[in-house]
């Protein structure tokens, strides 16, 4: 019996192959965009994932202020100095590196080229801690980062965009006031995972940073790489105890900084693409709506058409629930049919587009699978209405019909 | 009345399709179906009693709007009276839920509808499936049942034909095979051929002749015309929603 009514209800809709195809757009549009959108929105998650991996999963970050934001910049809490730094290297035993990070954007001059551009105070350990290689000239000497000498070390953007691809080594540009020479360019990152050019930086010695540039003694921040994975929560109650001590905060106080490794940073990034992901959901939930109510509309129509046929089908004693059944199916048929169409376009579509957008294309079978049941689920939805009007026809008028 | 009618009047069975009863397949005692009311008050059917028994070939007649049809349906259990009382099979109808109607129907009736009612774009055989899916008869059998109907009502060989590709007798000859296919106790045909010429009505009074006679097949028929009538062994006549008469055309045996 199910065998027959699903085959009545594909005949039927083949019969119609154009009204078919366009009641289900609605269907398709909808179920394409979702699929898309998960589809990216996975492949970005993966990236983040893999980049977070690759700036070091064994990494933390050590900065001042007692509550736990990104970029906690404007806190009341007293910033770190460069003793700080030497204490976390030479007491902190789970650690295997540690760089201050200071940073601003500044003016910078190049020839004609003006420009803002990150800067960063640091030195040359931020290189093994955020394993960020130089590829062309050298780190920061010993002698460079003791003295606070005006070179820096620039991103390959700077290279490529504000020197137009030329060797840039031993060449002189201005960060503010400051004359610098270049003594290194940085392998290329791509974007940051909150957007942004990460290859739009320039690295100088922490000392140039603090005399030259903003005129201060504080250290922002501190990066810090543990020296394995499974040391990360030893490294971090280290620098908890040390920062406690040298802060005077007492072993119960509030303390005034934060230490933060990079899973809480990746499921931060997870919160803010998972609202996006929300908000493109409810498009899609709205291409849905206006896709079943098409199909809603050509069911009616499909059971004003049948009449006769219903009323035969009830004179030869058809049950009630048998018609109903066979109208849902059909419902569910069509959406289900838009779905899988949906389905392939999606996929299509996030295949086309992951190279442009530079993400990773990532399948997902769980993504594919619920947006075929839920498109079926449309169906069956708004099939109900049309599909009861045509249970409750009164066979002797449905007979009698046109 | 026997003592079995008594045991299953008015009371429908737990399973419809084990139904049986050897009383008349059809007693109509003083039932009315009124349309409207007050001044615009339609009595289709006013106060019409008879019965018909198993084997019976039954003519209905009377001029247009005297109630055939609206009789036809109450019979077929497509219709309740208004009231009185209609005992199929010894089964009060009006006691009888939509679905249940709909299964005493599906296990019992045969109808042949005035436009032959085929489903378009269908192929014969498939028609004279359709009643047999409902009955939940397998693929295999159903097909076999399909063919020999085909065969007993002369379209072999046309099963793979489209109503669009038969002519209208060989169109009222698969609705006929449609409602036999399924061996029921009672046919109804309500002018089953209103819209042939006379050479192709004369060849379904024949069929319907030849299946009351050799498969003892009960028939109920709506004509206006004498020539299909005559056919008929029993004949009643409708006017004003009552009966004017019943007659024995022919003698049986
Ligand atoms: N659904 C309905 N609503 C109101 N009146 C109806 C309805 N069905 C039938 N009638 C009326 O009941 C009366 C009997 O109708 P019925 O269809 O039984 O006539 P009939 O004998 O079959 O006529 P014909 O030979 O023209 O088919 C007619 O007066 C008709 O107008
Ligand atoms: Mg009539």
């Amino acid at each position: 019996m199910l065998g027959n009514t699903l085959l009545m209800a594909l005949r039927e809709i083949r019969r119609n192959v154009l009204r078919s195809s366009l009641t289900v757009l609605g269907i398709i549009i909808g179920v394409a965009a979702v699929i898309v959108i998960v589809t990216l929105g996975a492949g970005t998650t993966k990236q983040v994932q893999a980049e977070i991996g690759k700036m070091g999963s064994n990494m933390l970050v050590l900065s001042p202020g007692g509550e736990r934001r990104m970029g906690g910049a404007a806190t009341t809490a007293p910033p770190f100095d460069l003793a700080d730094l030497v204490a976390v290297r030479r007491e902190v035993n789970a650690l295997s590196n540690a760089a201050p990070v200071n940073m601003r954007p500044m003016q910078v001059i190049i020839g004609n080229e003006n420009r803002r551009v990150n800067i960063m105070g640091t030195d040359s350990d931020f290189s093994a801690v955020r394993s960020w290689k130089v590829v062309e000239g050298r780190l920061f000497t010993p002698s460079e980062v003791r003295s606070g000498k005006a070179v820096c070390i620039i991103g390959s953007t700077i290279k490529n965009e504000m020197f137009a691809g030329q060797n840039p080594i031993n060449a002189s540009l201005r960060i503010g006031k400051v004359n610098c020479t270049v003594i290194g360019v940085l392998e290329s990152k791509g974007q940051a995972m909150f957007g942004g050019d990460q290859d739009e930086t320039i690295a100088v010695p922490i000392r140039m940073f603090q005399r030259r540039l903003t005129g201060n003694t504080r250290v922002d921040s501190i990066y810090i790489s543990a020296r394995g994975e499974n040391e990360m929560d030893d490294a971090k109650a280290e620098v908890e105890k040390l920062m406690k001590e040298r802060r005077k905060t007492g072993e119960e106080g509030q303390p005034d900084f934060n230490v933060r490794d990079m899973k809480e940073v990746s499921n931060m990034v997870q919160s803010t693409t998972g609202v996006l992901t929300g908000f493109l959901s409810a498009i899609a939930a709205v291409s849905l709506l206006v896709g079943g109510i098409g199909i809603m509309n050509i069911m009616l129509v499909s059971v004003t058409e049948r009449t006769r046929e219903i009323g035969i089908r009830l004179a030869i004693g058809a049950l009630e629930k048998e018609v109903m059944m066979q109208f849902l199916i059909e419902a569910a048929m069509l959406s289900a049919f838009g779905g899988l169409v949906g389905i392939s376009l999606g996929l299509l579509g996030a295949a086309a587009l992951a190279p442009v957008l530079n993400v990773p294309f990532t399948l997902q079978l769980s993504t594919v699978l619920t947006a075929f049941a839920f498109s079926a689920l449309v169906g069956v939805v708004f099939g109900f209405m049309p599909a009861r009007r045509a249970a409750q026809l009164d066979p002797i008028e449905a007979l009698r019909h046109e | 009345m026997n003592e079995q009618a008594q045991a299953a009047q008015g009371r429908p069975p737990g399973d419809i399709s084990q139904m049986s009863y050897a009383g008349p397949v059809v007693a109509f005692d003083q039932v009315y179906k009124i349309y409207g009311k007050g001044e615009s008050e339609v009595r289709a059917l006013d106060g019409v009693s008879f019965q018909i028994n198993a084997g019976d070939f039954v003519a209905v007649m009377g001029p247009s709007g005297s109630g055939k049809s609206t009789c036809m349906n109450i019979i077929g259990c497509l219709d309740a009276p208004t009231a009185g009382r209609y005992l199929f099979k010894g089964v009060n109808v009006s006691d009888l839920s939509r679905d249940q109607r709909a299964l005493l129907r599906r296990h019992f009736l045969g109808f042949v509808f005035q436009g032959f009612n085929l489903l378009a774009r269908t192929t014969a055989l498939e028609n004279l499936e359709l009643p047999l899916i409902y009955r939940r008869i397998d693929k295999k059998t159903r097909r076999e049942m399909a063919m020999e109907a085909l065969r007993v009502v002369g379209l072999s060989g046309r099963e793979n034909h489209t109503p669009a590709e038969l002519s209208g007798g060989q169109q009222q000859r698969v609705a006929i095979a449609r409602a036999i296919v399924t061996q029921p106790s009672l046919l109804l045909a309500d002018e089953p051929t209103g819209n042939l010429d006379s050479a192709r009505s004369h060849e379904i009074m024949e069929l319907l002749s030849k299946l009351n006679h050799d498969n003892g097949l009960t028939v109920v028929l709506v004509t206006h015309e004498e020539a299909i009538a005559a056919f008929a062994r029993r004949r009643i006549e409708f006017r004003d929603g009552k009966i004017l008469r019943e007659t024995n055309t022919k003698r049986a045996g």
